[in-house]
């Protein structure tokens, strides 16, 4: 084995990439676990502001209806980095002047909540079109049906609702997780430490750019595809029942 | 004029009063003291953020079609290759895809003393040849997924009877796979065209010096921070809406298509 990396010349790279500290894959891995945590937050609270826009955008009044528009265009026009900038410097703005004023003096943001807040809100506004366009795909009978038995509303939601657009949301949701996970790159520019910045930093301090960047896209990619195999299964758990689109009725 | 009427409903009206009004308070009494100083270093930097995104459209978009060619109808040692060009780039953050460009290649090409003493060199020392070629390679990677799907949702009858009658391939490909291909996917690609433009401030991190990172350095300058991201905002806002206006367009003008089967 050690031989076979030798005469590749890659023995100096395992090394480099080995968990104990002299190596850096320790940190990369801390990274990645980052990235994944700072992706799921994101992730379900986009989900969150999702579900409750897209109930807003199809049965709210005219005026929670332009201002959803207006939020979701806007958000889908600027770039993710701007409104990272943005949020980070709003939040941390808010939370401090909140501070200030109950008395407890300036706060120190931890990463994981800003990231998770920031990437929430630019999720938010892409789940929200995922959700609605979901909802509408819903055949209208099944929530009448739902209605005439006197369902409360929430008890469709939860026992009709939800079921039923889980087969059309998850494409969209799936393309939606896996630009949180990418996205969550883009917090390396405001310092916090997931996989991206600390690649950066271990290929700098090891001028081994190469090596760490490969590893890296590795990871993500290892990610891209599990995740893929995983929404392929819920997608096939959310048709359960439903005629197959190609095998035709049977 | 019945769309204008409908779109004037009274609550927009105040909404629209409502915005006008921040919009004037945001003029009126934030800080733009700055603005003469930074505008010449802001207008070359949008200038630079569009020239960036039409040259890495074009040339990614060029890219895009022989990836999406040899996906839909390739044969294996073609297809394969192309099919895994396209996941790297789509399961991999661009900024990871950049800085694997410009720090890795950067840091390789010195080493070779022929790469040193070449034409190219002037430029290859520069980073905005790096932030096109991984803009580009990244619009290649998703647009070739899209082409994949567009080349194969061609009416198959078409291409029969472009054989039928003896046209060469090549006249084919370009008189008839390509345009009706192209026209299927055209909502497609403006949107594609506008997270392209949104990839766009990733380029500033590598030092290339566009409209983003006039606007970061305006922040480090003068500790001004909500007027410039405000501004930048904007700016993307509207180029956005002009991209969006330009496809809707080119959209309306192609005539629809017609009912196949």
């Amino acid at each position: 084995m050690e031989s076979l990396l030798d005469t590749l010349g890659l023995s100096q790279s395992v090394q480099l990439l080995s968990l104990s500290p002299p190596g850096w894959g320790g940190n990369l891995l801390r990274g990645l676990a980052n990235s994944l945590q700072i992706a799921l937050g994101a992730f379900g609270f986009g989900l969150v502001i999702g579900l409750f826009g897209a109930y807003g955008k199809l049965y709210g009044g005219p005026i929670l209806r332009d201002l959803l528009a207006i939020y979701t265009t806007v958000i889908r026009a600027v770039p993710e980095l701007v409104l990272i900038l943005i949020l980070y410097y709003v939040g941390s703005d808010l939370i401090n002047q909140a501070s200030v004023a109950m008395g407890y003096g300036r706060v120190e943001i931890s990463g994981v909540v800003a990231g998770i807040w920031v990437l929430g809100v630019v999720q938010g506004a892409y789940s929200t079109e995922v959700l609605r366009g979901a909802i509408q795909a819903i055949p209208p009978g099944q929530l009448e049906a739902a209605r005439a038995f006197g369902m409360p509303p929430l008890m469709t939601l939860r026992r009709v609702t939800i079921p039923a657009m889980m087969s059309f949301a998850t494409p969209g949701l799936a393309n939606l997780w896996l630009i949180a996970t990418k996205d969550t790159a883009l917090l390396a520019i405001v310092g916090f430490s997931e996989l991206t910045l600390e690649t950066r930093q271990a290929a700098g301090s090891t001028r081994a750019y190469f090596t760490f960047f490969l590893a890296a896209g590795a990871l993500y990619l290892i990610v891209t595809l599990f995740s893929g195999a995983l929404f392929a299964r819920i997608e096939k758990w959310a048709r359960r029942g439903q005629h197959s689109l190609k095998g035709g009725m049977k | 004029m019945t769309g204008w009427r409908a779109f004037m409903q009274p609550h927009r009206i105040f909404l629209m009063a409502l915005f006008a009004g921040l919009f004037l308070w945001c003029a009126l009494s934030l800080r733009w003291d700055w603005l003469p100083e930074y505008a010449p270093l802001a207008l070359e930097g949008l200038w630079r953020t569009i020239w960036i995104l039409v040259v890495t459209t074009v040339l990614g978009f060029a890219l895009a079609v022989p990836l999406g060619l040899a996906q839909a109808v390739g044969p294996w040692y073609l297809s394969a290759p192309a099919k895994a060009f396209c996941t790297v780039i789509r399961g991999t953050p661009l900024l990871l895809q950049i800085w694997l460009l410009y720090y890795g290649l950067g840091s390789l090409f010195p080493q070779f003393p022929w790469i040193r003493g070449s034409e190219l060199w002037p430029y290859l020392r520069q980073a905005w040849p790096y932030a096109v070629l991984a803009l580009t390679l990244s619009y290649a990677g998703y647009e070739g997924e899209v082409m994949r799907g567009a080349f194969a949702s061609v009416n198959k009858g078409q291409l029969e009877a472009a054989r039928a009658f003896g046209m060469p391939r090549l006249t084919m490909f370009r008189r008839i796979w390509l345009p009706q291909a192209i026209r299927n996917v055209l909502p497609t690609l403006g949107g594609e065209t506008i997270l392209q433009l949104k990839a766009t401030p990733l380029v500033a991190t590598i030092t290339v010096i566009e409209i983003y990172s006039v606007s970061s350095r305006v922040r480090s300058d003068t500790f001004i921070v909500y007027e410039p991201l405000l501004l930048l905002a904007l700016v993307y806002m509207i180029i956005a809406g002009i991209i969006a206006l330009a496809f809707k367009k080119i959209e309306d003008r192609v005539p629809d298509r017609p009912h196949q089967g």
